[in-house]
């Protein structure tokens, strides 16, 4: 495993081209491009004021910087330089700014999400899209990218608008039986969309492509509901995370429940190995210490750490959450599953510290990740089984099949992983910290 | 005669001793037979008086009355006075028995009736403690009911009690999401109304605008068309292609699992038929007829089956799947009464934990083994294949040393010497052994003899000093001390004798 140098970035904007050829980092008002394999800076752009947002268009020949304070957001290419294009939201403000599928438009949500302005780059049309909804997910584009799907809400009711991403015609318009839509997402072949409510009321809505009602879920009443949605990446399976801990799977057959993960304090089952990391600090020796020392051995105060199977059964540390607080640290946060459909990687409010991977063939837990500090995050490898994780310290964390690993990264002075995503060709991985950046390039063989 | 007055008097004493548990109506009769034989006169008649008189003096005498004869020139003649004083006293024993008879009776009256009425009570009593133990039982069992109830209800009270704290929790939980819910709209809606106060009092609009250096290509370098009504049809057209397509490749997929699940069906069915068909070929026995018809029925029934079951692609898939799901669970069935007849035949056969699948395909006869003997077996052969092992290894261990120095005949001799060795190593450190503490044994013994050397100085010395001072004593005695001389002397004698025991002193080593 290597390590790249370390370069700045700030507000955690780093972002992979979508053909992996480059790594585009906005620093402050600028924006720089490098080669992913040399890290050499290819482009530097600079913007007109503190970018809070960063994306490439889908043919890797744009990048879009949005300033939410100031209503701006530029447009840089890569081919021509001089290239620019700026787009004035005025006075109606901006909140959050997206590319479509094509990469030829730009959707601006504006302030107080009055609208949906489309901007396009081909022609000087312009449209507008009346009443989103301001919810968990509002919008999402489908995997092929031709058709979106909107929230919206008026009259006090919840809707969902398809539109063909092509010239943003109103495919399918119809009203959805929720109390306070959260969030819709498509299934990754484009045919199903789901729609959940908010977490005072579990309900799953699915809808066919043509806007028919499939199938209604709803696990319990009354208590707080759905927490996290995903798709398995063959369309088979969708995953609802909630509040009561529990993971449920549904088949895309029958739209009914396959079955439960439950995420108990206590493992007993023989199947799910435990990956305890345990931190062995070193022995500083006080006597003979000079600071010639301390300034060779870097590595004195850096704690080493490893992971233990300890044997069955375990008890996972429980965090109990404060109850009068909205929002609670209860609950499945995230849920991912893995690229070959086998795994599902799930973590627990309220157990902050670990993350569970769930067997999909043989639904069950295959391995129980318990850490020293709370997982910040965690993401699939997009080529292969493999887990990468990290908690806000100086390691990065992957779990394979085959086993766990703790790496820290070898930068001076400490590097605290806060978060990370993988290169599209799973062979390096991304670290960003509070400032910083640096890439890790995978080994070829698998470690163990 | 007599006899009869005899078994009067028996009669008399028969009926006064009458038991006391006789009823009070029948007391009343011992009464009558004192009158009765007053009158009698067949006891005493005119030629047995004396015989008579004699006897009544007897029975006087035996009674302790005076004798009612006085001698007179060996005549015994009656004395009247005598006679009348025992008569009288007769009755007043008599009397006096009579009086206790009736005081008897009446106790005996009385006392029964006592009895009487203590059974009566006794009885009521009886009665009613029967009740009260009813009572009484009723009374538990009807407590138990209740203390059953006020389980039951404590139980459900608790789960009621537990169920209102949930949904008390649950309230809390989605008042706290909606008042967080309504604070956000608050703070938003504050925005909001700033915003347009803003927007309000602003004079410059500023306008919203994209300012571009010139217009990019679509990705797909094609042209955009025109918004028409045919546009819209075949966006809609396009969306039904994928859904159908969607549905296409999904029932394409299902075919082929179900294809698969098909083909495997069918060779679980032929191994499960193939199983059962071996039985035709091992020899005759007796037992083997019930399998044999058994495993004929069921070929002839497969083959149909097989037969019928090609012709089941031109039948629906419905039929189809019906008929082989049902001949599956035939089999399945017919293998499952086989296996149970097997295990009922080994029992029979060997008194033994029944036979193991192992065996299946072969005969019922010795070539079953039992399950637990089989394992044995496998142990004991493993642990020989071990140990088997365990020799081979040494073995190519020691040619191996052997082989790497065959020339050396030094090494030679060392290589013989070195089952030597050890012992000579072990014989060398017991010799060191016993060195060192033959040594600490010297050094102990040199140490006592000096020290016995210096105690007999010293003893030598004390009583020299002894001797001296003594000395001085008698020397420095007065006159008057001429009387403590004898003691002195004893002293001395002491002395004399102490120092004759110490001049020769025995070494306790």
């Amino acid at each position: 495993m290597n390590f790249s140098e370390v370069f700045k970035q700030s507000n955690q904007l780093c972002k992979v081209s979508p053909d992996g050829k480059y790594l585009a980092t906005c620093v402050q008002y600028r924006l720089v491009v490098r080669d992913v394999n040399t890290l050499q800076i290819l482009q530097l752009y600079t913007c007109l004021d503190q970018v809070a947002s960063m994306e490439w268009s889908s043919d890797s020949l744009f990048i879009l910087c949005a300033m939410y304070k100031r209503g701006l957001v530029q447009v840089w290419s890569l081919e021509q330089p001089d290239w620019h294009c700026k787009i004035d939201e005025g006075s109606i403000g901006l909140v959050s700014s997206r590319w479509s599928p094509d990469g030829r438009h730009i959707l601006n949500t504006t302030e107080f999400h009055l609208r949906v302005t489309v901007w396009s780059l081909c022609n000087k049309s312009v449209s507008y899209i009346k009443y989103p909804k301001a919810c968990q997910k509002g919008m999402d584009f489908s995997a092929d990218g031709r058709y979106m799907a909107l929230a919206e809400r008026r009259d006090c009711k919840d809707y969902i608008s398809v539109f063909v991403c092509d010239d943003w015609h109103l495919l399918r318009h119809f009203e959805t039986d929720t109390q306070d839509l959260a969030g819709v997402e498509w299934s990754p072949n484009g045919c199903v969309l789901a729609a959940w409510d908010s977490c005072l009321e579990y309900k799953m809505l699915l809808y066919s492509l043509d806007g028919r009602l499939l199938s209604t879920y709803s696990a319990y009443e009354w208590s707080l509901g759905i927490k996290s949605v995903a798709w398995s990446p063959s369309s088979q399976f969708l995953a609802i995370g909630s509040y009561d801990e529990k993971v449920r799977i549904l088949n895309h057959i029958t739209w009914k429940k396959l079955t439960e993960f439950e995420h108990h304090p206590t493992i007993t089952n023989s199947k799910a190995v435990v990956f305890k990391e345990v931190e062995k600090r070193p022995v500083i020796p006080t006597e003979d210490l000079s600071i010639q020392q301390i300034a060779m051995e870097s590595s004195l105060f850096d704690i080493q750490s490893k992971y233990e199977i300890p044997p069955l059964p375990v008890q996972v540390p429980v965090v109990k959450p404060d109850p009068d607080r909205a929002n609670p640290k209860i609950g499945i946060s995230a849920i991912a599953f893995s690229v070959d459909n086998r795994y599902l990687a799930t973590k627990n409010d309220c157990m902050p510290q670990s993350v569970w991977v769930w067997d999909m063939q043989r639904l069950g837990p295959t391995a129980v990740l318990e850490q020293t500090a709370p997982v910040r995050f965690f993401a699939w490898d997009p080529r292969r089984p493999r887990l990468a994780l990290c908690t806000g310290n100086t390691k990065l964390y992957l779990w394979s099949p085959a086993g766990c690993v703790s790496v820290k990264v070898p930068v001076e002075g400490g590097f605290q992983v806060q978060s990370l995503f993988w290169h599209c060709s799973g062979d390096s991985v991304v670290l960003l910290g509070k400032d910083q950046l640096c890439l890790c390039y995978m080994a070829t063989d698998e470690e163990k | 005669m007599p006899e009869s007055s005899f078994e009067d008097i028996n009669n008399i004493y028969v009926s006064s001793t009458m038991p006391p548990s006789r009823q009070y109506s029948q007391s009343t009769i011992p009464l009558l037979p004192f009158r009765h034989y007053i009158g009698n006169t067949e006891f005493c008649t005119e030629n047995n008086t004396s015989e008579c008189m004699l006897y009544i003096s007897q029975e006087l005498l035996a009674l302790g009355f005076p004798s009612i004869f006085f001698d007179l020139n060996g005549l015994r003649e009656l004395d009247v006075i005598s006679a009348l004083n025992s008569m009288y006293g007769l009755l007043q024993m008599h009397r006096r028995a009579v009086g206790m008879l009736a005081e008897l009776e009446v106790e005996q009256l009385r006392v029964s009736s006592d009895l009487h009425c203590q059974q009566l009570t006794n009885s009521k009593l009886k009665d009613q403690l029967e009740l009260s133990k009813k009572e009484n039982l009723r009374l538990c069992e009807r407590e138990r009911q209740l203390e059953a109830n006020t389980k039951a209800l404590h139980h459900c009270l608790k789960n009621e009690k537990e169920e209102v704290q949930k949904l008390q929790n649950v309230i809390a939980s989605r008042a706290s999401q909606y008042n967080h819910n309504l604070k956000r709209k608050e703070r938003e809606f504050g925005k909001l109304k700033e915003r347009l106060n803003q927007l309000l009092t602003d004079k410059k609009d500023k306008k919203q605008g994209m300012d571009v250096l010139n217009y990019v290509g679509r990705s797909d370098g094609k042209r955009s068309q025109w918004k028409t009504g045919k546009t819209d049809s075949r966006h809609e057209s396009d969306m039904y292609k994928a859904l159908l397509n969607e549905f296409d490749k999904h029932q394409r997929e299902l075919m082929i699992e179900n294809a698969e699940l098909k083909k495997v069906l069918q060779q679980i069915k032929q191994e499960m038929v193939g199983i059962l068909s071996p039985k035709r070929q091992s020899g005759e026995t007796q037992k083997e007829e019930k399998p044999k018809e058994f495993t004929d029925q069921q070929i002839a029934s497969d083959e149909e089956e097989e037969n019928s079951f090609k012709g089941t692609s031109e039948m629906s898939c419905e039929h189809a799947r019906e008929q082989l799901s049902n001949s599956i669970r035939q089999q399945w069935r017919k293998l499952k009464d086989h296996m149970a007849n097997l295990d009922n035949k080994g029992i029979l056969k060997h008194e033994s934990p029944p036979a193991s699948l192992v065996h299946l395909g072969q005969g019922i006869n010795e070539e079953m083994i039992s399950k637990e003997v089989h394992q044995e077996e496998m142990e004991r052969l493993k642990l020989e294949i071990q140990q088997c092992k365990d020799f081979i290894h040494t073995q190519q261990q020691l040619l191996q040393q052997q082989l790497s120095t065959p020339w050396d005949e030094e090494t030679a001799a060392v290589l013989t010497d070195c089952y030597m060795l050890e012992e000579k190593e072990r014989l060398k450190e017991e010799w060191k052994t016993f060195e060192e503490q033959k040594k600490n044994f010297e050094m102990e013994r040199r140490t006592f003899t000096e020290a016995a050397i210096r105690l007999g100085h010293e003893r030598k010395m004390f009583e020299e000093d002894r001797a001296t001072w003594l000395k001085h004593q008698f020397l420095n005695m007065t006159f008057t001390d001429q009387m403590n001389l004898k003691t002195q002397n004893t002293l001395s004698e002491y002395a004399v004798q102490e120092q004759k025991h110490i001049s020769s002193p025995k070494t306790p080593l």
